[in-house]
Parts: structure tokens; sequence; C-alpha cells
């Protein structure tokens, strides 16, 4: 039973008021029409699922009712941080410490929902 | 006094007040303060149980939560059977009743016995495999004898008359044992300000301290504890849970405690000012940080025969003595490796007992403990071990031997004392359980002779429990431990005062696990290793003979720790022993892992309130009380109860439901139905792109649809499937009203939300539930308008100001309503939406009406017979997340020529959804009109090919049609769309092959005039 | 926002009206108080529920002029008018609920509508799909803990907070409008199963119930 930090509500509440939806930042080809087959199943059927640290979208179901973002790591099962939707990840494969913090203000301005 | 092994004085027991108690039909006395096991030890009872495997007798072995022998059946009644209860941690309370879990006929007189015996001396891992397995067919005969001989305890046949409850409950720091580290843990963050919870196992807090000989401040210890539970019992911020197990460590410091409230006072809970009590609660703890103080399990030494009545762990002859009053025998042999065992010598004599030796495994026994011993003129054999134990029901006499421990042999003769108890340690083993339940695996100390728990984040071990032993040591930890939990929530630390504890000069303790033996391991007299599940020392040797070498394949095979022993006694000498064979050591062997629960948990407190009535939530329209009176049958739908069909009583008899929904479809077809439709989902959309948004979650157009229209929409998720479908109103330019299907409510309005919220955060709308404020009614048949025209007021009802998918404002029965004009019968069909609490008012109001146009109510099973006539779909019952809205035909659904590429159309065009033989949709009319297809009856186009028949697809809803005077479905069939008119054939389970015809889904008034009028 | 069908699905006409509880009171009964109970329960029918979904910046505003309280701004916030007959709760970022005495809903939806003008805000009438129920009594924070996933210790759940969570198998509002008394937000259609189990989880203090 896991216990979360909604970054909406500002407060660890229990995993029962949430719902996992799968692996966070997959984001609909703007154009779909013009994807190829594959591409479109890859969008479709392809996650991944690492040993470490994975980016995962829940709702807070039983609660504000808001999408987020969770940075786990699926075999400790430690929650590295919460984030906002348009949020980037501090805590990612390439830097399980962390990211600069700098660079991680930046991200989260310049990259957008779902980037 | 019968209690000849009571003592006069001492002990924590109140002798003035006795208890009575039964145990396997005889009737004992005993104290209140009493364990189970201590007042069958007063009372000289030496078996209490047959072992699991070998049925051998057993007597209790330890004091505690490691026993492995005293498993007990308890309940005076039927009702309150409760099984597998361990003597030792069960309070006495008068009238208790308790049998031995195995056994049979009884614990004197076993005649599994026979079957132990019968093995031969041997019986190897695997032995009712390999022995009872041929023939096949008499496995189940052998079964049954050797499951009633093995007894595993047995569940009550009647329902429990208790009440169990569950408990949220959130802490700074939890303090698991309230043994000398967690008292002062839990005083030191209690100082602190932190909201504090201790948790503690036994009858009374205090552990240890309860029958050490140590002084605090040169006083007994229990004043101490005395002390501190009153300190902490006097703070606000403190929860004490006396009696209360952690049973399960899980992720993010969530611990599970399981409080036994009653289970000391009588068989059932008793009254409590006339009100009834929770026998027991599961509390579920969000700490934010856990103290472990969890002490540490004396290990057994493994020597032969080391299960006879009258084996027992040092510690637990020092505990009976100063804690119960109790000594276990008259003449002690204690066989040790370490010097605080030497406390069941001193204890022994000074109740005025004889000891008969110690055997020291070390060469210079010199402790402090040591010398009080040798003052008191114990004789002690230095360099020796118990060997073997004498003796079939009792222990009659002890073998010792000198032992050289590291070439594991017997040196010389041995010395045969007689005795009648035999009192072993090999050390002392951290209980570790807890954190391993975390995924953390421990780490081999060396210098303990035990492991040491890592602990994961926001966890930290204290005392006993990560091999701090001394007491003076273990209060400091737990001090530290305490007041770094409560830093770590945020407290500063307050300052707290120890009490002085004399330091004790303690010997070194040496390595020993399985004493060694004049035979082989295979041959001497068996030696065990875990006593709960028989395993022997021999049997994890031909473990590991055969190959399984990791300690967790031994495990498997042995069947070594399982069950609810969890490995406390027996795990350490196990993997000593493997190691050994081996020639590994002990870490090179692994770590043993436990796992969740520690000791059992009733059902009873695991499911909590959550039964009977309470099970499962039923949620109710507000039509619902109405639906009883009149005697509805109800169908679960999600958490729904909804009416099912009314079942009318015709000269006296009470319909049949066929005979119910024949009548119902007819009153519709012919006049005029009604059916309860709150529990369709309602959302309210709001905003400028409430359009837009619909046309991308729709697969059809929704530009164009004006105010005061309703439209059909069908629902994909983006791999081109359909998931749901219902009908939404325009009220406004910039606002909708979507149905859902009744199931898909929740999970329709989280899709919505999902897109706007992570796709298409620009789109201005909300979406918000109105399901429940809505009570939906509908009035559906030829004489529909006529009763509306009678309740209506304030719309214009006329077929052509008022057509068919529009919605209209206006009263029904004088309450402000919607009326929506759609229909899921195909007849003319009203959908009135008023204000849940005058919802009765307004149903009953049609009822006072609608009479003398037969008005008629309806439940679910008649809404799906009608609507199947229309070959209308229900998503999730026609459709199973691999159907398109083209393999339903419903092309006319689907705007292709949209300017967004909405939801599922980029997959429609994807090479296995535009294959031409994928399942569509079709009716199937079955050529015996009497026929009622099965659902779910796989179709097949020859039906003497041979067997596997190729499956051509399946019927997904069959129903029988009053109207149609015939049985009729809807199917799947690869490529249906082009086979109409063409036989299909349906083998079923019995034999009988269906013959049907595939024809168009839709069964009645293809041309939708009926609805229309 | 403009182009919206408002509609007041409230009526003072003499019909006969069924809260969520009635259905409730019959079926299982409602044990009168008795001077043992240490926890009471007693429903606070026909109220006017909004749901009000915007920005706050947006909303605050109009709140205020409209309701004469401000809106609360921060997660879990709940404000009461002086009298403590009208509230507004925070539920989500953009979202709020408003609960009033019964009959004001309506015409407090077409004041803040009108206040709003063009923004983008939404109003959703609730008031026939949810009920209040009030605990109060010195064991209404023990059924709580029974009942709910959230922490209900007053160091965590001062009087002016509400919030959404767990109740059971199901879901409630919960909300401390002042010392004394919890206050529970409950869909209608999950009314009778809350009903039971606070009487069932009540039972060992006496719950009694007000009518």
């Amino acid at each position: 039973m896991f216990y979360i930090h909604c970054p909406y509500c500002g407060e660890h509440r229990e995993e029962e008021e949430f719902h996992p939806k799968g692996e966070a930042h997959i984001a609909r080809p703007a154009d779909p029409e013009n994807c190829s087959d594959d591409e479109w199943g890859d969008y479709l059927f392809f996650r991944d699922n690492p040993r470490g640290i994975h980016h995962e979208l829940w709702v807070h179901a039983v609660g504000c009712r808001k999408f987020f973002n969770i940075t786990r790591h699926t075999v400790t099962y430690e929650i590295l941080e919460t984030y906002k939707m348009g949020e980037q990840p501090t805590y990612t494969a390439e830097h399980p410490e962390g990211r600069p913090s700098a660079e991680a203000d930046q991200a989260s301005l310049r990259e957008g929902v779902r980037a | 006094m019968s209690q000849l092994n009571r003592l006069a004085q001492g002990g924590r027991i109140d002798r003035s007040r006795q208890l009575s108690f039964t145990f396997n039909g005889k009737t004992y006395q005993g104290h209140a303060g009493d364990t189970l096991a201590s007042a069958l030890l007063a009372n000289g009872v030496d078996i209490v149980n047959r072992s699991f495997k070998y049925s051998r007798p057993r007597g209790i072995f330890a004091a505690g939560a490691e026993e492995p022998n005293a498993l007990v059946q308890l309940g005076a009644t039927e009702a309150g059977q409760v099984p597998n209860v361990r003597a030792t941690q069960q309070a006495l309370y008068d009238g208790l009743t308790a049998r031995s879990t195995n056994g049979w006929p009884n614990v004197q007189r076993d005649l599994m016995g026979l079957v132990g015996k019968l093995g031969g001396g041997f019986m190897p891992p695997g032995f009712y495999y390999k022995t009872f397995m041929a023939p096949a067919s008499m496995w189940m005969t052998y079964e049954k004898y050797i499951r009633k001989g093995a007894g595993l305890g047995r569940s009550p046949m009647e329902s429990d008359p208790d009440i169990y409850d569950h408990m949220h409950q959130h802490c700074d720091v939890l303090v698991v044992g309230a043994g000398p580290a967690g008292l002062a843990a839990a005083l030191a963050a209690a100082r602190s300000g932190a909201r504090v919870i201790v948790a503690d196992e036994q009858e009374e807090m205090g552990g240890t301290l309860l029958d050490s000989r140590e002084l605090l401040d040169d006083k007994p210890a229990d004043q101490w504890v005395a002390e501190t539970v009153e300190a902490l019992s006097g703070m606000d911020n403190v929860t004490l849970l006396p009696r209360t197990t952690a049973n399960g460590y899980h992720d993010h410091n969530f611990v599970t405690l399981h409080e036994r409230r009653t289970e000391h006072l009588a068989d059932t809970a008793p009254l409590k000012d006339g009100l009834r009590q929770v026998r027991s609660r599961l509390h579920r703890v969000r700490a934010g940080r856990v103290v472990l103080a969890t002490g540490a399990h004396e290990r057994p030494l493994v020597y032969g025969n080391n299960d006879v009545p009258g084996n027992m762990l040092a510690g637990a002859v020092s505990t009976y003595v100063r804690r119960y009053g109790v000594v276990p025998g008259n003449k002690l042999v204690l066989s040790v490796s370490n010097d605080h065992a030497y406390r069941a010598a001193l204890d022994w004599v000074e109740a005025g007992r004889e000891v008969v030796a110690i055997a020291d495994a070390r060469a210079n026994p010199d402790g402090e403990l040591v010398e009080q011993a040798r003052a008191k003129g114990i004789r002690i054999i230095a360099g020796s071990a118990v060997v073997e134990a004498k003796g079939d029901s009792r222990v009659s006499a002890a073998r010792i031997a000198k032992v050289d421990l590291q070439g594991f042999r017997v040196v010389g003769g041995s010395e045969t004392l007689s005795c009648d108890t035999i009192a072993s340690s090999g050390g002392y083993s951290p209980v570790i359980h807890l954190a391993s339940h975390t995924g953390s695996r421990p780490t081999w100390n060396e210098e303990l002779l035990g492991f040491v728990p890592n602990t994961v984040k926001g966890v930290a071990a204290a005392g006993g429990a990560r091999g701090v032993y001394a007491t003076g040591a273990v209060l400091a930890d737990g001090v530290e431990a305490g007041l770094d939990a409560a830093a770590e929530a945020g407290f500063s630390a307050a300052s707290v005062s120890l009490p002085q504890v004399a330091e004790r000069r303690d010997g070194a303790a040496v390595a020993l696990y399985q004493v060694p033996h004049e035979k082989a391991t295979l041959r001497a007299p068996k030696q065990f290793v875990d006593l709960q599940n028989d395993v022997t020392a021999a049997g994890i040797e031909v473990a590991t003979r055969e190959g399984f070498e990791s300690i967790e394949h031994v495990k498997r095979y042995t069947a070594m720790g399982f069950g609810t022993d969890q490995g406390k006694l027996g795990n350490i000498n196990g993997m000593a022993i493997a190691a050994r064979v081996l020639g590994r050591s002990i870490p090179e062997v692994g770590t043993t892992v436990f796992r969740p629960n520690y000791t059992p948990v009733t059902f009873g407190s695991i499911v909590g309130r959550h039964c009977g009535e309470l099970f499962e939530p039923e949620r109710y329209t507000a039509m619902h009380q109405w639906h009883v009176e009149q005697g509805a049958a109800f169908e679960d739908v999600g958490q729904w109860k909804r009416p099912w069909y009314f079942p009318r009583k015709v000269n006296g008899k009470v319909e049949t439901m066929h005979e119910a929904v024949a009548r119902e479809c007819l009153a519709v077809r012919e006049k005029v139905g009604i059916l309860d439709a709150s529990t369709l989902g309602k959302i309210d959309i709001q905003g400028p792109d409430a359009r837009e948004f619909l046309g991308r979650v729709y697969t059809n157009k929704w530009a164009k649809l004006a105010p005061g229209r309703v439209r059909y929409g069908l629902m994909c998720k983006d791999d081109g499937m359909v998931f749901d479908d219902g009908t939404t109103s325009c009220l406004g330019d910039n606002h909708f009203l979507m149905t859902t299907s009744t199931g898909g409510a929740a999970t329709v309005l989280e899709w919505l939300e999902i897109w706007h919220q992570t796709e298409w955060p620009e789109l201005d709308v909300y979406f918000n539930s109105v399901t429940d404020h809505w009570a939906t009614m509908t009035i559906t048949g030829p004489e529909a308008r006529k009763l509306m025209e009678e309740v209506t007021t304030e719309v214009d009802l006329d077929k052509d100001s008022f057509k068919f998918m529009d919605w209209k404002e206006g009263k029904v029965a004088g309450v402000p309503a919607r009326i929506f004009r759609i229909s899921f019968t195909g007849e003319l069909a009203y959908e009135i939406n008023v204000q849940a609490n005058y919802a009765l008012h307004v149903w009953e109001t049609l009822f006072a009406h609608g009479d003398k146009y037969g008005l008629t109510p309806y439940g679910t099973e008649t809404m799906h017979v009608l609507r199947a006539e229309k070959g209308f779909i229900i998503a999730g019952q026609d459709t199973d997340g691999s159907v398109t809205p083209e393999d339903l035909g419903m092309h006319w659904a689907i705007g292709y020529d949209k300017p967004f590429s909405w939801i599922g159309k980029r997959a429609l065009t994807r090479p296995d959804t535009s294959r031409e033989n994928r399942k569509q949709m079709v009716g199937l009319k079955p050529k015996d009109p009497k026929v009622v297809l099965e659902e779910g009856a796989q179709i097949v186009l020859d039906p003497n090919h041979a067997i596997p028949m190729p499956m051509e697809g399946h019927v997904t809803s069959s129903y029988y049609s009053p109207t149609l005077e015939s049985g009729f479905a809807l199917a799947v069939v690869k490529g249906g769309h082009k086979k109409m008119g063409e036989t299909v054939y349906l083998p079923m389970v019995d034999g009988q092959v269906h013959e049907a015809e595939i024809v168009s889904p839709i069964f009645l008034d293809p041309k939708g005039e009926r609805q229309n009028v | 926002m403009s182009n919206v069908a408002t509609f007041d699905t409230h009526t003072e006409a003499k019909i006969p009206v069924e809260s969520p509880l009635t259905y409730s009171y019959r079926r299982s009964g409602a044990p009168a108080p008795t001077a043992k109970s240490r926890v009471v329960m007693r429903e606070k029918a026909f109220l006017g529920h909004l749901v009000l979904r915007g920005g706050a910046v947006v909303l605050d505003g109009a709140v205020r002029a409209v309701l004469g309280i401000s809106l609360p701004g921060e997660p879990q916030g709940l404000v009461l008018d002086d009298e403590g007959q009208r509230s507004i709760q925070w539920i989500s970022p953009d979202e709020w609920l408003v609960i009033v005495p019964g009959g004001e809903e309506f015409e407090l939806e077409n004041r803040l509508r009108a206040a709003l003008g063009d923004a983008h805000f939404a109003i959703s009438n609730v008031s026939g799909g949810q009920t209040l129920v009030e605990l109060e009594g010195e064991a209404a924070r023990e059924v709580l803990m029974k009942s709910v996933v959230y922490d209900v210790h007053p160091s965590h759940f001062p009087v002016g907070k509400g919030v959404t969570t767990i109740f059971a198998k199901t879901t409630v509002v919960l909300r401390r409008p002042s010392e004394e008394r919890w206050e529970l937000v409950v869909r209608r259609s999950f009314a009778d199963y809350t009903y039971r189990w606070l009487l069932d989880a009540g039972e060992e203090y006496a719950i009694g119930v007000e009518r």
C-alpha cells in the first residue's frame, strides 16, 4: 500500500484513493493520420517495463480527480517524486540521484504537457 | 492444590483468582495472569499435541510467539472455534476450552504414530508423495486419513457471533514491541512530541524485563516497566496497544496490527455496559517512522530426540519460573553455548528444584552467571553438550558427551544423566521478520552469530532486534532509536534519563547449532530443526544431497519454516546444517526471508465489518422502496440493485421469470411500460469547447447538434474498439448532458478527464457527474403519450412539436422535469429526469394515472429483450473490447470526415481492424422457434467437422421474444455481414446441435417507425 | 458563461419529498440517542448543493460578491458564513463545493453566473444527488477512524478542513465545520450503505440518530 503525495492536494494520501493509469509521458501522435501502422501500434501497445526508475501516470480518483506523474523505483517501490501534468521528472534513469536543479526547473518550464 | 508444578509464591499471576479450564476434555485449574501454556505446565500436562508428520508426542517448548508445538483448537462452542492458537499466547480465562490441534483419536494414544513407525526410522522429505501416490486413484482415500491424522486445525461450521473491525491509524512513530528497547524508544519519541503508537503482542508490556534477574536503578526491572507504562499511558500523544501483534509490514511504512481485544476474557466477546464489543481489530497504521523493537528469539540446539516433551528453550524455563511461578519439571539438565542461558539454572535452583548438570559447549566458561551457578554448587560439564534425550512421552534422561565443534564429532564416551527436563540454548536470533517483509535482506553477523536486519528508509531496529542484548545497552539503543525517529519526523529531541543497570560480564558464546552424534546424521535419533513442520537435520541433509542447495529450495523441499511457524526457531539451525553439509558458510547458503503474517490472524479480523450486509455497497435509486414493495427480483449491475423483473401473482401462483418478462414485453409493445433508468451515468458538460470535445471522444458528428436535440453516440478507445455508448443532449450551445451505460459511468468520466487533462488541456470544458442528482424514468409504449398528457404540464407533447430525439423542459406531476424523446425499446418513449428527492412522488403519480393504460413496470430483463429485438447493443455484453463500430454494422455512426482525428479513428485502418473476416454482429434466428440459444455458445459452419471444429463466432445476447413468438439472438460471426441467410450450427455440451439462420440484427420494425409516432 | 441551460429542479409545491436516507430509516430504523450514546448522527437533508468549476482567481471575486465569503484557495479549505448556513469547500484546484439552505441554490447559481459573465467556468446543481450527514460526540472520531482512510486526528484535521476520501468501500466528502461536529457529504445512491455502516461501526458507542 503506497503512500502517495498528490501534487495538487499538497499532501500524502493512501493508495486506495488513486488509480494507476500506466506509463507516463506517452504522447498521442499529433497527426495520427500520417502515422505509419507501426508508429500507431507503438503508441497503442508498447510500454517500457524497466527494473529501476519508472515514470507512471496516476489519478487521484477519490480526491481531486487530477492526473499526475510518479517517479517510482520498481524494485524498492520507493516513490522518488510526484509531479504535475506538464512538468518533467527530476529523477530519471539517466539521473537516478536527481537532475541538477536549474536544469530541472528549466525543463519543467520549457516542456509541455506529456512531452 | 493440584497444580503440582506451581510455586507457592512468585510470578506475576493473581493467586487470589482461580480459573477453571478444559484441555482435551479434562478440567484443570489455573490463575488469572496465566497463559494456557503456563497453566498446563503448572498442572503437569506433558503432551499437548502430536507432531504434524511423524505424529510424535510434543510438549510445550517455548513461552511466546515462537512456540512450535502447543497449537490448540480453541472454543467451547462450535461457532467459537479458533484453530492454531498458540497456548503460549493465549491468556487463561474461566471456562476456556481447548483441544490439541493434532492427534487422532487423541494425543495420548495416537494411531498416526503408527504411520511414523511404519515408515521406518526415517520418513524422508516427500515421504507422503513417494509412498502414497501409487496407485494414483487411491490418493484421495489416503489423503482423507492422512489429513485427519495430521490435523491442521479446523474452521467452525457455524457463523461467528462476534464482531470485528478495522481502524485506520496514523502516527509519527510506531514502536513495535514494548520490551526495554521499545519502551525506551516510545518514551523518547513521545517526550519529543511525536504521535506514538506502541504495539506489543503480549498480555503485558515489558518483554524480557518481566522475567529479568537484573535491577534497574536498584529496583526490580518490572517496577521500571510499570512506571514507564504509566507515564506513557498518561500522555495524549501516545496510544498503547497491548495484545497487539504487528503481523505485516507493507510498502511505505504501512503496518497492520492485530489487536485481540476480548480474547483474554472469554470465548466470545462479553458485553460491556450492555453493549457489544469488538472481539479483535485490525489497525491499519500509516507510520511516519517505525522502530522495530521486536527482540530476539532463543535458538534451541539440535540434538537427538530434542522433541520429546520435557525439552525446552532455556529462556522459556526462566519465563515460566519468574513470570508465572511455574517450574516445568523436577530435574533439569541444561545444554548451552552461551552465558545468558545460565539464568535458567539459577531460576530453577532458586525455585527449589534440582539442576542435574549444565553441559556447556565452551571449553572454559567463565562469565559472571557461570560463576554464580558454580557458587550454587551446580555441576558444569565444559566442552560438552546433550547429544540425545531419552524418554518417550517425557524426558527421562539426557546423554551428554564431549563435542569437538570444529570437527563436528563426539569425542570420547558419554554420560547419561537422569532428568525430566532438558533446556537448551544455542544463542539468539534477532526477530527480523517485519524488516524482512519490506523486502530487505538481512546480513549475517559472525560476531553475534545471527542475522541482523537491513532496514529500509523510515525504519530502524533497536535492541535485541539488531543484536544488542545487554539490558543497559538495549535501553540506550531504544532511546536513541526513539529520538532519531522523532527527529526524522520533524520533532526536536527531548532528554530522557535512563535507569542505571549494572553491567554484567558475559563470556563469549560459541557457534553451535546441530550437536554432533556418534552416528551419522541420517542414522542418529531424529534431530529436529523445525518442530512444527517436522523437519529434521537428516531431512535437510537429504535435501542438499538431492541437489537442493539454495536455502530457498531446501525450504520448499522440506517445508522448513512454512506455515504459521515462519521459521522462528528453526531457520538459522537449518541454514547452519545446510552450510555444514555443503561446506559453505551460513551467508553463502543464502539469507532467509520471512513473510507476513508473523503469527496467524483470524479471518474475522481480516474481514472486519466488510461482511454480511456490509460486504459490498448496494446502490439504490430513489424508487427502490417502491420496487421492494412490489416484490421485484433484483439484478446486480455494478453495485446497483436494479429491478430485474416484477413477478405478479396470477391465480395464486407467482409468475416465473419467463412469464413475467413475456408479460412485461407485451405490455410495452402493446400498451405502456415504465423502467427505472436512474442508474444510467449522467455527465454535465459545460464550456465553449464542449462540442469540440464531444467530436473527439465520440465516433460520430456533434458539430451541428442544435440545442433541444439529442444524439446517440459511440465511444471507442484509441485502438478502435467500442467501449461505451449512450445519448448526449445539447442543452445549450456550450452545454451538454451525456449519458453512459450504468456500469460505465465512473469509467467514462475518468476517460473524459484523462483526455482533457493530459492531451487537450487547451480545450475549455468541465465535466461533472450528475448521476445521483437526477432520477430517470422511461415511459414507453404506444400509450405513452396519453399517459404523459395526463401528468405533464408546461410542455407540448404533440408529435410534431416534440419529435423523436428532442428534449424539453416542463413539469411532471408538478415537479420540474427534463423530458427526452429517446427510445431504447423501439417504441414511442419519454425519458423523464427529475431531481431525485421528488422521484418517488412522480413515479407514484404516473401509476395513479397509468392503470387505465395498462402501465406496467418492467425490469432489466425485459429491457434487454426489447432492445435486442431492435438490434441495440449493450456495451460490455455485445462488445468485449475487440469489436469495432464497423464490426457492429454501425457505419452510420462513424464520422470519417470529421476534421479532428477522433479517438479510435486511426486504428480503424490498421490491417487487423480493416480485414474482411472479422467477427461481425448479426442476428441469429433458431430454426426451431422454441429454442433459446445459450449466450456464449460457439458457432460452427459444419457440425460434422472433426474436433476441434473451426469456431466462426459466438452468441452475445439471446432471449425469447413473445412478440416474435420465437427465440432470437445477437451474435458475432466471422465475415457475418456478408453471410445473411446462411445456416450456422451451435453444438452444445449435451450433444445437441442447434441450427440457426444468420439474419439482420434488427428483428422488429426495421424502419424505426414505431418510435417516431 | 452564456449558452448554458439553467434549470430550477427545486419546487415549493406541496408534494412528498424523500431525502436519500428516507428509505434507510424505514429499512434499518433510527435508534434514538440515549444517555449512553457517545456519538449521534443526523441528516441535514434537502440542502442546496452546487459544484463550482473554474480558476480560483476567476471565481473568488464572484463568490465574495454573491456569497459574502471568500473562496478557500488552499487545498482542503472549508469556509463557512457567519451563521454557519452556507459553506464553500475546496475539492480540487478548479473545483469547489457550495452548500446552502435548500431552495437558495438556483438563485445563487444565477447570481454567480451573472457575476462571472463570459469567464470560463461551470456550475452544476447536484442537490438531489447528495446529502449531508453529521456526526457529533466524543466517539465521533473513533467511528470515523473505523470508516475513512484519512487521518482525522485533530492535529491533522483541524476545524476548517475538508477532504474527499475513501469511506469503507465507497467515497465521502468529509469536513469539519466546528470543534464538535463532523460532516459527511454522501452520494444519494450510497447513502443507505453509509448509514448502515455508521450504525454498525457506532454500535459499541451506542450511536443514536436524531431525526
